[in-house]
């Protein structure tokens, strides 16, 4: 597993945006990487927040498991690269 | 879907600015009133957002600085070329409203014994990734634990050092190790590097003590010494982590 470079953030700091998305506390969760079949909890994901949304990737294949895009006040969710989230 | 399932939704709501505390000179802590506050845990966030008046928005997530069972505060760092911790650190006033949304998180929170045993607590701060360790440090000894606790505060220069005032209070049980990267104080006898491996095997409870560890700071910081403490054979589910961004970075 290489590490994060600076400015990389992790699942804690989408934590409110999971929750107001999910209705309930997200970090915790448990989701299984599609590409490599990696569990971690969304805490333990690798974030990047360039200016156009939010990418979750896995920390083991750099798979993207998660894409969050605003557009126009509403929230478009992408979570193809997760075979689980529970 | 039934409106009852989205009212207990977490959403932004207005806090109102209380006590303001500077810390050092670029650092405040804000104690914020919230009228529908739910309670938070040691270890905890919350977001805050700021609306300009053209409709630009900007959100910031800030670690609570308090104990649960305290009234809510956060610490922030000015970043000069920050969209929002300069607004925080020199603009807001006592009286000031802002949009908050918390608590947040449920990962890298700590409770006391009774649902971990009598496991030593392992903190690691990194710049103002002290923050969220403070909140645990309080509620430690707010609800009266004697679980031995330690933290290593990595910070640039003594004039940086966040809460030092407090964390030299601490006693019963409580350790607390610096080590001051850039600049030194005359005297100065502690750690003058960043953390490594060394520094790490000296500082952390041994495996056998079955320790539970909280890194926070920048990213760098975090990777590197969690990496350290898997290393010295902490298992990775022992070591919580959370990282600061290129907007919170000490």
């Amino acid at each position: 597993m290489a590490a994060l470079e600076d400015g990389v953030l992790d699942g804690n700091a989408i934590g409110g945006l999971l929750l107001e998305l999910f209705g309930t506390e997200m970090t915790t969760a448990v989701g299984t990487c599609a590409g490599c079949g990696t569990v971690a909890q969304v805490a333990e994901m690798a974030v990047y927040q360039p200016k156009l949304g939010t990418v979750v990737r896995c920390r083991s294949c750099d798979n993207v498991l998660m894409v969050f895009v605003e557009v126009r006040g509403v929230t478009c969710v992408d979570l193809r690269g997760l075979a689980q989230l529970a | 879907m039934a409106g009852t399932a989205v009212r207990g939704r977490l959403t932004w709501q207005t806090a109102t600015v209380g006590a303001v505390m500077d810390e050092t000179p670029a650092v405040r802590t804000l104690s914020l009133e919230v009228p529908d506050w739910a309670g938070h845990r040691a270890g905890q966030h919350l977001d805050i957002r700021l609306t300009a008046d053209d409709g630009y928005r900007a959100e910031r997530s800030y670690s609570i600085a308090s104990a649960p069972g305290e009234p809510v505060a956060i610490t922030v760092e000015r970043l000069d070329d920050g969209e929002v911790s300069p607004y925080l650190t020199q603009e807001l006033r006592a009286g000031d409203e802002i949009e908050i949304r918390g608590p947040i998180g449920g990962y890298f929170v700590w409770e006391p014994p009774g649902t971990d045993g009598a496991a030593p607590l392992l903190l690691l701060a990194g710049g103002s990734g002290v923050v969220p360790l403070r909140a645990m440090l309080r509620y430690r000894s707010r609800v009266g634990s004697s679980v031995p606790a330690r933290l290593l505060y990595s910070a640039r220069s003594w004039a940086e050092v966040i809460y030092r005032g407090e964390l030299a209070r601490l006693g019963d049980g409580v350790q607390v190790i610096y080590t001051l990267t850039r600049q030194q104080p005359p005297g100065w006898t502690g750690y003058a590097r960043r953390a490594d491996p060394e520094m790490i095997a000296e500082v952390a409870w041994p495996v056998t003590q079955a320790p539970l560890a909280y890194v926070c700071g920048p990213t760098n910081f975090v990777e590197a010494v969690a990496a350290d403490l898997v290393a010295l054979g902490y298992p990775p589910q022992r070591v919580k982590t959370e990282r600061f961004g290129a907007t919170g970075t000490p």
